[in-house]
């Protein structure tokens, strides 16, 4: 038998035809995963089992990603204030008739990552978890961050599947803010490492399975788990099943890292082992930009301040050297020099746009010729200085940079007649004389304190530090200040329920403390972070927190 | 020998519980709350009490350093405030990373060290002593974490060479000795090489150039000994104390360095210590202390036993 030889057209239609052959039969070529790699600023990966540790920047990390609350932040917008919009809860109304009162209506069809339903039982065990302390799943180590945050919340109750009802122990416009720092995780989860833990009576089972929960948790955010090494790294996948679908992560994975030195993130970043880092070292800015990286930052809801002493025979008591000493910062020198642009001169505890600002009539500014006026009517000049005493330290989480921002704060009021000592002590020793106050021994004689703030919630913003019944040991009103004005507007503030109404009354307290010059305020953190050129489609919002959800990665 | 190290282990023993005193009250005389890492500033004193009650902070000091010591008896040092995660396998954990780096660091130091030091005495006072010698005083001179900067920028920023920060591609627990994951120890150790090498050449050049002043090299080399056979005998002499050098650096590099792991996010015990400061989480802070300080007591328990089973003049004494 003869073989014919093939022609040069059969050829080709066989080698085609193969080809076609070979393409339908081979598996799909893998798309690449893609992984988001982050250095944080912490030393630890905050804690991961639904209420973190290490501040604003756990719950961003490891509470935001893989928990919701029944309420949350809205991240989208870079221009407009971050507000609070529906979370797990899709609205909530305060009782008509008892104003302790508040009944919330759950997201239907919501699941927990192990597949369990998101319901108003979830929500009773996720606020007992925290507030009951004969609850089976009441952990102590959660009850400090948590609780603090919604400060009169006592009790939730379940009216039905979709439905809850949660009580205050005080009338508490402020309630809906509070509950974005509660976060939900899966009871059905727990329950099953309570079942399986050791332990010699039901607390010690109940420690064992929030342990084993945190290493394998379950909550309802658009990030999983799925790997993880204490103090090295946390690896989150992105949920598929997300509830919202157009939060549904753009990167398949998210790689965080602790690194808790800045030139060492910055390393990381410049050889190319990060993607992302956050609070770049303000020295390594230039260097970063010149290497097609992009700084992202914004005015963020935080505060460096003075906050006064009010006690009797306080040098402070008196409004005209309050008012001097925040007319006499050059805030913007101050920004372009020392912080390299990283900061937001501070014209009070909010600014103009957003909609707890109001419309104070002292306008904080640098006038000098202004300060240097009202100390000579004061009573003060050249010749006879104000000597005043700021407790502060030489770092500390939302510090900035304590040392260096103080002294040149030392040096721009030394124009003002002021002769400023400085009281260095370490951070967590100053965090905790803040809760003391002005009388205690702890002070040392300081008539200010340097204590950072946290400006996303009413309470941490205003009423604590302004309410004359948040004075020490109650909360922070460090320096006893005892305004009847502001007494008023606290009430005010707290029982209008009405949102628009209650913004307002906000408004009107934000407005009357900078016109009573309250503190010295100096400066709004910008939250920097420094990010890859490949890194889109990120939205840097005025807030502590960001959605990582629509960062993208091009390869 | 089995007298002398009976008789030096139960000298240990007052040691470690004064050492645990010691690291007890040290965390719990510093000014600050102990529950700031879990306590803010705005919490409600029926919360702060509350708080006290649950971690046992409320008991009077005696009673709370008893009952830490019986449990660390048992193996037991707690939970971490910060995290909740037991103290003695955080602190397991990280000493394993901080070991692994001292080993890497100390096959470095202490082979340049040994170098230097023995070409230093034999060679003493010519160019080549003092190019050791000058690299000895950079060693213990230069701040190390300055240098570990540098060795950044240079070796990971600049060429790319070597990663930046971490302990291995995957983390510390997926740690295998092969290049992917030893290029991250290299900067990291070379280092914490750099102090135990200066050390370690400053020493073994002394001891080498005291012993080969003394009388018996002279004789020995006058009977015709070959200069290896000497410079055996000069080893024999200089090994006690060089050994009780390299054991007292073993044990500081075991402790681990706070800033070299700080500036290469080393997971080890330099790091852990770091954070449990920064975030005052005294449970961890003592746990980490107290096996640290064992570690050390009980290096230098070792080190006296070689020292007497190489040296009987020791074991007399």
């Amino acid at each position: 038998m003869r073989i014919e030889k093939p022609t040069k057209s059969r050829l080709a239609m066989a080698i085609a035809m193969l080809s076609v052959a070979t393409a339908l039969t081979l598996p799909q070529a893998a798309r690449a995963e893609t992984v988001l790699r982050i250095g944080m600023t912490a030393a630890d990966i905050p804690r991961t089992l639904g209420q973190p540790d290490q501040g604003f920047e756990g719950n961003r990390f490891t509470g935001n990603t893989m928990y919701d609350g029944l309420t949350m932040w809205d991240l989208s917008s870079a221009t407009k204030a971050s507000v609070v919009i529906p979370g797990l809860a899709t609205e909530w109304k305060v009782d008509d008739a008892d104003k302790k009162k508040w009944t919330f209506k759950l997201r239907p069809g919501v699941v927990f990552h192990d597949g369990s339903p998101f319901n108003a039982d979830a929500v009773v065990w996720n606020v007992e978890k925290v507030l009951k302390q004969d609850a089976v799943q009441f952990d102590a180590s959660q009850v400090g961050v948590t609780a603090s945050r919604m400060p009169t919340l006592v009790s939730a109750k379940k009216i039905d599947d979709m439905t809850v009802e949660l009580t205050t122990k005080e009338p508490d416009s402020f309630l809906p803010i509070n509950l974005t720092n509660l976060y939900m995780v899966s009871p059905s989860k727990w329950q099953g490492f309570f079942d399986k833990a050791e332990g010699a009576d039901a607390k010690a089972k109940s420690q064992a399975a929030w342990t084993a929960f945190a290493r394998e948790p379950a909550g309802t955010g658009p990030w999983k788990m799925s790997k993880f090494t204490p103090r090295e790294r946390l690896e989150l996948a992105k949920n598929d099943a997300y509830w919202n679908k157009d939060r549904i992560p753009k990167v398949d994975k998210m790689l965080l890292l602790p690194m808790p030195e800045a030139n060492a993130r910055t390393a990381a970043l410049l050889s190319g082992q990060v993607d992302w880092i956050e609070a770049p070292a303000p020295d390594a800015v230039k260097e970063i930009t010149a290497r097609g990286f992009k700084i992202e930052k914004n005015e963020q809801p935080h505060v460096w301040p003075w906050q006064f002493s009010r006690v009797e025979g306080s040098p402070w008591n008196d409004i005209r050297v309050r008012k001097a000493a925040n007319l006499c910062i050059d805030r913007e020198g101050l920004r372009d020099g020392l912080l390299a642009g990283l900061m937001v001169p501070a014209t009070g505890t909010f600014e103009p746009g957003h909609p707890w600002r109001g419309k104070p009539t002292f306008q904080i500014k640098y006038d000098l010729k202004a300060a240097q006026a009202l100390m000579k009517e004061a009573g003060y000049g050249p010749t006879k200085k104000l000597e005043v005493k700021t407790q502060t330290s030489a770092s500390g989480s939302g510090q900035m940079l304590p040392l260096p921002m103080n002294e040149y704060l030392q040096q721009a009021l030394a124009e003002c007649y002021f002769d400023v000592k400085l009281d260095v002590i370490e951070w967590n020793t100053l965090f905790t004389n803040w809760r003391r106050g002005v009388k205690d021994p702890s002070a040392n004689g300081s008539n200010a304190t340097n204590v950072t703030y946290a400006a996303m919630d009413p309470f941490f913003a205003l009423v604590r530090f302004l309410q004359s019944s948040m004075a020490p040991p109650v909360s922070n009103n460090w320096g006893y200040i005892n305004n009847p004005k502001f007494d008023e507007l606290v009430t005010k503030a707290r029982t209008t329920f009405d949102p628009a109404a209650r913004d307002e009354a906000l408004a009107e307290l934000n407005a009357a403390s900078i016109d009573d010059a309250a503190f010295l305020y100096v400066a709004h953190d910008v939250g920097p972070r420094a990010l890859s050129p490949k890194i889109k489609g990120f939205v840097q919002p005025k807030s502590w927190f960001v959605d990582f959800s629509p960062v993208s990665m091009t390869p | 020998m089995f007298v002398y190290i009976a008789r030096r282990i139960v000298y240990v023993i007052p040691v470690v519980i004064s050492v645990a005193l010691v690291c007890f009250l040290l965390v719990h005389i510093t000014p600050g709350d102990p529950l700031v890492a879990i306590l803010p500033a705005d919490a409600s004193q029926e919360l702060a009490a509350q708080l006290r009650i649950a971690y046992g902070f409320d008991r009077p000091l005696p009673v709370q350093f008893g009952l830490w010591l019986w449990r660390a008896l048992h193996g037991d040092l707690g939970a971490s405030i910060a995290t909740g995660r037991p103290v003695l396998a955080e602190v397991l954990r990280a000493v394993g990373n901080t070991v692994t780096l001292a080993i890497a660091a100390a096959l470095i130091g202490f082979t340049l060290g040994l170098l230097f030091g023995l070409i230093s005495g034999y060679f003493r006072d010519t160019w080549i002593d003092k190019v050791s010698t000058s690299i000895a005083i950079a060693g213990v001179s230069v701040p190390h974490y300055w240098l570990g900067m540098v060795l950044v920028i240079i070796f990971s920023v600049q060429l790319n060479w070597l990663p930046a920060v971490g302990a291995g591609p995957g983390g510390s627990g997926s740690w295998a000795w092969d290049w992917d994951h030893i290029k991250y120890l290299v900067l990291p150790a070379i280092t914490t090489s750099v102090i135990p090498m200066g050390i370690i050449t400053r020493t073994v050049r002394a001891l080498t150039g005291d012993i080969l002043s003394q009388d018996f090299v002279e004789a020995l080399r006058a009977k015709g000994l070959r200069e290896k056979s000497v410079f055996r005998h000069v080893i024999k002499n200089a090994a006690p104390t060089a050994l009780a050098v390299m054991g007292l650096q073993l044990g500081y590099m075991l402790g681990g360095s706070i800033l070299i792991e700080t500036v290469f996010s080393w997971p080890g015990s330099g790091l852990l210590l770091n954070s449990a400061i920064f975030q005052r989480d005294l449970p961890l802070l003592q746990g980490t202390i107290l096996v640290l300080a064992l570690f050390f007591v009980f290096l230098n328990l070792l080190v006296d036993i070689a020292q007497a089973a190489i040296d009987p003049r020791i074991k007399r004494n």
